[in-house]
């Protein structure tokens, strides 16, 4: 049994003008679907990655899950004892008024997972095992740079004794060099405590590094997911094509690189058929005006087709 | 050469004493040429453009040093003087295109009233103008589009708006921060591949600002990495990327992710960048230095030539090798 199950997912979000303006304009509701019947299923001890460009979806899957937001349509079931989430910014998930002690016991305590006289031992543990020191619990999240700050929300996450972390580009704003120290004890805590993770990034280059498996997300759908190795060596959707072939050049093969032309489209007025189909190569009437389903890991007529 | 910056030393006075932002920075850039600039928050490549046009944000001054602008020297100039400098010679391009551009104004209005400050051109030459620059940085249905405000253009074509307003005077020199750091990777292939175009079909120099390696590979002929307020190490950007001289390059490239096909650990660099207020003696990154001895404690190192480029670290000192 997956630990996670997603089943045909979706949500609206009611994006019309106030009631007034409505009614004097005779403007009818409004509504946008961010997320269009994704289906997921998460094993224990592994990672998924989601990704894809902003206002893909990703980051509502990711609030889906944890319960910040209630599906429109579907059925998301979990069957871990509990979940915990980690934030972008750790400026903005981090009380600046509270003590870090305080921070990372509090799910402790809202849960009653320990006796008060334990609380204490069980933060200093926490804080050493996501590489702080025990002291630092008696400082405040400002005493700390960006990614000393993200250590503070992983202690955090894990003092909740969670099975699934979701997190919410965890690294995105990190310099490079913090980036590759939290990634990697995110690794070491997953292969440590068992963990599993739902990890949502804009980062191809991240994703490929820490994700088992990999779906990526464009305009509310997920468009092909596949296990790491194939969708980064054997890309077939045309979008994860462009995605991948937009990351920046760092080996400097000197290959040449055609930017495929096109933004995402307004996800209040999304085109007709395959989402995709204004910025594809491969589209055709079909793609036009049927849309593709998740057929065998990818969403693409021209794939199921053969024709690429 | 466009742009030369010797001995540059920026300072912010404190009440806690005077922090020294950036330190003997010095460089130049040729026409046609994209010197990157990179380094993470903190490092002084910001502060860096931003001396270079004369906007620090007070109490920040530059200390000593000068910068030169096709020989020209521009740190001292008057602010008034300084004022028709930018925008005529030298074009900026900041990583929010939103704070860059008046809401209130259509697009064509800003690149008009852009054009008739800094050329002697008519009204109608300068709306003529506009919409060529429009088509050049490749906005769509530009002449229908010099009509709309800001709001009403994507991240990407904002960006693409920001871009022709710095090139609407024929700057010699554009500075880019962070151009394509707040766009989608799809978004942010397009918007490089623009700035590459303009610097090689117009001779401008550009000077790359950004904290991605990445952006740096594609775009740059020559980078220097920055650290602690000084340049830890500049050459040729194939140089430096695959050969680098400097530890502190080698960690920062090594804890770059690239796309693999298997999970694995990245590379990485203990510590953090030291803050202003407390940069260590001698070498600033001998405290996270794998490589570090006697001499990286107690002395500074400055850059010395290494490799086709140059490295500020003693293990590149002709007395070591």
């Amino acid at each position: 049994m997956p630990l996670l199950t997603l089943e045909a997912v979706s949500r609206d979000f009611d994006v019309s003008r106030p009631w007034l303006n409505r009614v004097i304009e005779g403007e009818p509701r409004r509504m946008l679907r961010a997320v269009d019947q994704v289906a997921l299923e998460v094993e224990q001890g592994e990672t998924l990655a989601l990704v894809g460009e902003s206002g893909c979806g990703k980051s509502t899957v990711a609030r889906l899950i944890v319960g910040l937001y209630a599906p429109t349509e579907g059925r998301i079931e979990f069957r871990g004892r509990r979940m915990q989430m980690i934030f972008q910014d750790p400026y903005a998930s981090l009380n600046p008024r509270w003590r870090v002690k305080d921070i990372v016991a509090e799910p402790i305590t809202v849960l009653g997972l320990k006796e008060k006289r334990a609380i204490h031992e069980t933060v200093k543990g926490l804080l050493v095992q996501v590489g702080l020191s025990a002291d630092d619990g008696e400082k405040y999240p400002h005493e700390f740079s960006g990614g000393q700050r993200q250590r503070i929300s992983i202690a955090r996450a894990l003092a909740g004794e969670p099975d699934l972390l979701v997190c919410d580009e965890p690294t995105s704003a990190l310099d490079v060099s913090v980036q590759a120290q939290i990634l990697n004890l995110m690794g070491e805590l997953q292969r440590r405590l068992g963990l599993t993770y739902v990890f949502i990034s804009h980062n191809l280059a991240v994703v490929s590094q820490v994700a088992d498996r990999v779906g990526v997300m464009y305009l509310g759908r997920i468009v092909e997911l596949g296990s790491t190795s194939s969708l980064f060596s054997r890309p077939r959707h045309p979008y994860t094509r462009l995605l991948l072939d937009a990351v920046p050049d760092l080996g400097m093969t000197g290959k040449p690189r055609t930017p495929i032309g096109g933004e995402v489209p307004n996800p209040l007025d999304p085109p007709p058929g395959c989402a995709f189909h204004p910025r594809c190569p491969h589209a055709n009437e079909r793609c036009r005006r049927e849309r593709p389903a998740l057929v065998d890991h990818v969403a693409c007529h021209a794939v199921a087709e053969g024709r690429i | 050469m466009i742009l030369e910056v010797k001995d540059l030393r920026v300072e912010f006075p404190t009440r806690r004493g005077t922090l020294v932002a950036l330190d003997s920075v010095s460089f130049h850039i040729n026409p046609g040429e994209v010197l990157g600039v990179v380094g993470e928050s903190g490092a002084g490549k910001s502060i860096t453009g931003m001396a270079v046009i004369g906007l620090l944000e007070p109490p920040g001054r530059i200390a000593g040093g000068e910068v030169r602008l096709e020989g020209r020297r521009i740190d001292n100039l008057p602010r008034e003087e300084m004022r028709k400098v930018r925008g005529r010679q030298i074009g900026v391009v900041f990583q929010d295109p939103l704070t860059s551009l008046n809401p209130l104004y259509t697009v064509g209005q800003q690149l008009v009233e852009t054009i008739l400050t800094h050329l002697p051109l008519s009204r109608t030459q300068a709306r003529e103008r506009a919409i060529s620059l429009l088509k050049e940085v490749g906005i769509p249905g530009a002449e229908a589009r010099l009509d709309h405000y800001p709001h009403q253009f994507s991240g990407g074509m904002r960006q693409r708006v920001v871009i022709a307003l710095a090139i609407a005077a024929e700057p010699k020199l554009i500075i880019a921060d962070e151009p394509t750091t707040a766009l989608d990777v799809s978004i942010q292939a397009q918007i490089i591949a623009l700035l590459k175009r303009l610097s090689a079909e117009r001779g401008t120099a550009v000077m790359l600002i950004t904290h991605d390696m990445g952006v740096i590979a594609e775009t740059s002929h020559r980078v220097a990495v920055m650290y602690a307020g000084r340049i830890a190490e500049i050459g040729p950007v194939r140089e430096v990327i695959h050969a680098p001289r400097h530890p502190y390059t080698a960690g920062l490239m090594g804890s770059i992710p690239k796309i693999s096909v298997h999970k694995q650990k990245l590379l990485q660099i203990e510590g953090a960048m030291p803050r202003l207020n407390a940069i260590p003696r001698g070498c600033a990154f001998n405290p996270r230095c794998p490589k570090r001895f006697a001499r990286c404690l107690s002395e500074r190192p400055d850059l010395m030539p290494a490799g086709a480029g140059a490295a500020a670290c003693w293990l590149h000192a002709p007395a070591h090798a």
